[in-house]
């Protein structure tokens, strides 16, 4: 053990001396919507533009659920999600996980704003 | 044990993704993080980029990195359209070589027609500056694809007598079309 942790700090300070590159934002485009969940008492929603993009091309959010690509320009609430509009189109539990899965997409920190969060260098889609 | 997982999250974040945990955006003391896909798990497997979110997006696809869904909907008509656009034909950078291919392998025509770009050619007034406060191009470039850093991607056509930048091609490539 105490061998494992002297081999842990001397990775460590060796990784500290020749300099860490940065960790890349992987929240590049991550979407935050709060503008009504805090409100009603549940954590702010996180979109992972990355994750979902991976299954899917943008031009079936995009153009097929009807998505605008304007942070706050989409204006709906659980009850279209349930009834199977906007994430409701795939989010039903047959293409990914229901709407009773709470937590997976409200996992947001508390008090985050409405926006888009990373490295965009644009005022690009967060500008609202 | 703390100090391993100390050494593990230093070397996860060196390889480039920071983690769920600590991306500031999740939160840490929620079940989401445990159970969600971490983002290095997945983008270290892709073709790597040196810009954005380090990841070379249409060649993930046309390798077969990722194969995601072009539709869900069984009516739905996927377009894909091959025409190249010349732009910028008269400015001081090299010309933009605009790819509808690899575009329309991501987006459908409605998703830039004619909201931010009209059809025809050379009927848009193009401006960096608008490109970089995130309208027409900036819409989508910095924010999911690569940002506007990487300048020599788009103006990628040398004008006779340029210098040309090593990434950059010499010729015109067949099929472009310039604007009137």
């Amino acid at each position: 053990m105490r061998r494992a942790a002297g081999f842990s700090l001397g990775l460590m300070l060796f990784l500290a001396l020749i300099g860490t590159p940065p960790p890349v934002a992987a929240e590049y485009a991550d979407v935050v919507l709060n503008r009504r969940a805090e409100k009603e008492g549940v954590r702010p929603v996180v979109f992972p533009h990355w994750f979902h993009r991976i299954r899917f091309r943008c031009k079936v959010c995009h153009a097929e659920l009807g998505f605008k690509m304007r942070v706050g320009s989409n204006d709906f609430k659980m009850a279209d999600i349930v009834e199977g509009r906007f994430c409701g189109a795939c989010h039903n539990g047959d293409i990914a996980w229901a709407p009773d899965r709470c937590d997976l997409c409200h996992s947001g920190k508390r008090g985050l704003p409405t926006g888009i969060v990373g490295g965009h260098e644009t005022g690009g889609p967060g500008r609202w | 044990m703390v100090a391993a997982s100390a050494v593990a999250s230093l070397v996860a974040s060196a390889q480039g993704w920071e983690t769920l945990q600590k991306d500031g955006v999740h939160d840490p003391r929620g079940p989401a993080v445990k159970e969600l896909q971490e983002p290095g798990d997945a983008l270290s497997k892709l073709t790597k980029d040196s810009a954005g979110n380090m990841v070379r997006w249409v060649q993930a696809l046309e390798k077969g990195e990722i194969n995601p869904r072009a539709s869900i909907r069984p009516d739905t008509k996927i377009r894909i359209y091959e025409s190249d656009v010349l732009l910028n034909l008269k400015g001081g950078m090299p010309i933009v070589r605009f790819p509808h291919r690899q575009h329309t392998l991501w987006l459908d025509c409605v998703n830039c027609h004619d909201h931010l770009f009209k059809a025809e050619t050379g009927a848009t007034q193009f401006s960096m500056l608008k490109i970089l406060e995130g309208e027409q191009c900036g819409v989508c470039h910095g924010a999911v694809s690569f940002p506007l850093t990487e300048c020599f991607r788009c103006h990628s056509v040398a004008r006779p007598g340029q210098a040309v930048r090593p990434s950059l091609p010499i010729a015109i490539p067949a099929g472009a079309v310039p604007p009137k």
